[in-house]
């Protein structure tokens, strides 16, 4: 299934490349909740315009290392540099970071007061100031993106789970971020919704636009990643091309992680 | 005789629509379904008919028979001799001193015109389809308000006006150097002018324009008059205090915690009587001698810390019930705290929190009556007062019912407007 999903489109790689300019990157962090090691020792270097999909089974610290680089999560030790800034506890540089970056959750967390429309403004008009026209034109400009400018007036609740998943995905745009990231979007979907949102991530990634995505779409990964990261135990155990990655893993836990995923 | 039967139908001509049988249309089905549905329904049916008539049939001659025009209760006597009848004369007489107490009879539009204002000043915070502009005179309420009922110098509630100015003249300057030092900045102008400049201001401009309306004391504030005062005042404040105490109470910061929690399980701890206690006979120790410091100020202040504890626990309860994804959707966008709980997090806490809301507010604005206990005139103290003279000596119904039903009149028109507001708010299409 998850292979269909992509499998009819074609892809324009043209502006699907990694420039040299540095993006993220993460040197010897570690996390903890408690006692609880759930991050260890993690190097990451992401260049701008690279799409890197995180998979690993369940626990295996692949969202938490997302949420960590947006600093919803705090690391204990080591450092994370997005975009030239280091997050610390200082709080402008993890607003500054935060509203560079954009996050896209598995569960959409659009906000239910608010119709699709101030979803997708709030956040430039009250923290990149921009005038409320010139957001609602923006809006529109993404909502029509992600292809349901038709529902910009009404409430989240009013709209299926695929169609939330592409507002969030055009509330995140509407910041112009430089990096985006997915922890799982397409887990709470209903089959049938799961290919909308995938194409509206593909054509994300058709733009440019640096993606971590954390997914258990392998065919999304195998159409659209230049990098596939593996995880197990709060550690990065396999990195690869997708080619090299599916066809020949090197690692026992990812042999037995891909079998496991894609046996059926 | 074929063997099989015949199946084949024709219709000849059509049927018109045709009404249902009587049993099953108007006043008769409706008889059944919701009166007589079953043996045991139509009993208790039938036996709660019964309670009906039994307390009207009591209450109704009563009321039916009510004296409005009486100079006393002995003469409502004679002139019901012996039959049942209420003696609403009683109101007739005093109504004035259960709605103003002893406020003098020739300041009476004073009270009434801040009540209608109230109703101007509270209709675009009610209502938003209202013009927005209007919400200046909301904000400029207070101290008409205050102005009107009590009176003084003009030149008072100005100063005390200009002290958030000033406050907010120092906010405008600061907010660029950071969010903390403004409201450190604009907390610190407002106090000093309040402090230190607005006596001074107060007393030179009065010695210059001598205006203001005529002073009325306190003492001879009554009736519903003091019950809306009280809980007006108290509504209006618990409310922010309570947010503020809500969030104190989920901070990280430990300090701030600890006297938010330490604050709300205090005052949750203690029966509002002691607290009302402690405002008009213990505060007095305390003070330097000879302050005066004025009675229903002082009421009004432990009614609204009294209420803010509680409202900080329905808030909470309503933040409690948000999901974790809305913080860090806020987050994420890089929206700030104060933001993030201005823009999203609150409107949703409390919209979940509007019907534990009103209920503090009600229960709130039935606690004034509490007053009495420390000599205040509320409605009831003045019922008591209006018992005293030997004219209306042994009369309660009445009174009772009278202040019973101005008091419902108030709660019952929260509670509509709550689920007026609740609907309005219901987004989510479930």
């Amino acid at each position: 299934m998850s292979e269909n999903a992509v499998a009819e489109r074609n892809i324009d790689t043209s502006k699907m490349q990694v420039s040299d300019e540095l993006a993220i990157q993460i040197n010897g962090m570690n996390k903890w909740y408690g006692s609880f090691h759930v991050l260890r020792d993690i190097n990451m270097t992401v260049y701008a315009g690279e799409r890197i999909v995180i998979c690993g089974p369940s626990g295996s610290g692949k969202s938490t290392l997302i949420r960590c680089i947006n600093r919803l999560e705090e690391h204990q030790a080591g450092q994370i540099i997005v975009d030239g800034t280091e997050l610390t506890g200082d709080l402008k540089n993890i607003d500054k970071v935060r509203s560079e970056v954009g996050m896209v959750f598995q569960h959409f967390n659009l906000f239910p007061h608010l119709t699709i429309l101030e979803n997708c403004t709030l956040a430039p008009i009250w923290v990149r100031k921009v005038p409320k026209r010139e957001a609602e034109e923006t809006a529109m400009h993404f909502l029509e993106k992600v292809k349901i400018p038709e529902q910009a007036n009404k409430y989240p609740g009013q709209l299926s789970g695929g169609q939330q998943q592409r507002v969030a995905i055009a509330r995140s745009l509407c910041m112009k971020p430089r990096i985006m990231l997915f922890d799982e979007p397409t887990s709470a979907l209903d089959p049938e919704m799961i290919k909308e949102v995938l194409d509206t991530m593909i054509s994300l990634a058709e733009e440019g636009m640096t993606m971590l995505c954390v997914t258990h779409e392998m065919g999304f990964a195998q159409a659209v990643a230049n990098r596939v990261i593996f995880m197990d135990q709060g550690q990065i155990v396999e990195q690869n091309e997708p080619k090299e990655f599916f066809n020949n893993p090197q690692s026992d836990r990812t042999k037995l992680f891909l079998s496991q995923i894609l046996g059926h | 005789m074929s063997d099989t039967k015949p199946i084949s139908y024709v219709r000849e001509t059509m049927l018109g629509q045709q009404e249902p049988p009587v049993t099953e249309r108007g006043i008769v089905k409706w008889l059944r379904e919701n009166l007589f549905s079953s043996v045991l329904n139509s009993i208790l049916t039938l036996l709660a008919l019964a309670v009906v008539v039994y307390i009207v049939s009591s209450i109704g001659p009563w009321l039916l028979n009510s004296i409005w025009n009486a100079d006393s209760l002995r003469e409502c006597r004679a002139i019901l001799d012996g039959a049942p009848g209420a003696c609403f004369a009683v109101i007739t007489d005093r109504w004035h001193q259960l709605l103003f107490g002893f406020y003098p009879p020739e300041h009476y539009w004073r009270p009434v015109l801040a009540l209608l204002l109230l109703l101007v000043a509270l209709a675009p915070i009610l209502f938003a389809e209202l013009p927005r502009k209007m919400l200046y005179f909301s904000g400029l309420f207070p101290f008409i308000g205050y102005h009107l009922l009590w009176g003084g110098s003009v030149w008072f509630p100005i100063s005390a006006l200009l002290g958030f100015v000033a406050g907010y003249i120092a906010f405008r300057l600061l907010a660029k150097v950071s969010a903390l030092v403004s409201v450190i900045g604009a907390v610190a102008a407002a106090l000093a002018w309040w402090f230190l400049l607005a006596g001074p201001f107060d007393a030179v401009m009065y010695s210059i324009a001598p205006i203001g309306l005529e002073f009325v004391r306190s003492e001879a504030f009554g009736g519903f008059l003091i019950s809306l005062t009280i809980g007006v005042t108290g509504i209006s404040l618990s409310l922010p205090l309570g947010i503020l105490l809500a969030l104190g109470r989920q901070s990280d910061m430990l300090f701030v915690k600890t006297v938010c929690v330490v604050f709300i399980e205090f005052i949750r701890g203690v029966p509002l009587i002691t607290l009302l206690f402690t405002a008009s006979l213990l505060l007095n120790y305390f003070l330097p001698p000879g302050t005066n410091f004025d009675l229903i100020l002082r009421v009004i202040i432990m009614v609204t810390l009294f209420a803010a504890a509680y409202m900080a626990e329905v808030i909470r309860g309503g933040l409690a019930a948000l999901p974790k994804g809305q913080y860090e959707a806020a987050d994420a966008l890089g929206l700030d705290y104060w933001k993030a709980q201005r823009l999203i997090i609150m409107p949703q806490a409390l919209k979940i929190s509007i019907p534990g809301i009103v209920n503090t507010f009600i229960s709130l604005f039935k606690d004034t009556t509490l007053v009495v206990f420390i000599g205040l005139l509320d409605p009831l103290g003045l019922s008591n007062a209006i018992r005293a003279d030997t004219a209306w000596t042994g009369i309660y119904w009445e009174l009772f019912i009278f202040i019973g039903a101005l008091f419902f009149i108030f709660c019952f028109s929260m509670s509509r407007y709550s689920m007026y507001l609740e609907r309005k708010l219901k987004t989510d299409h479930r």
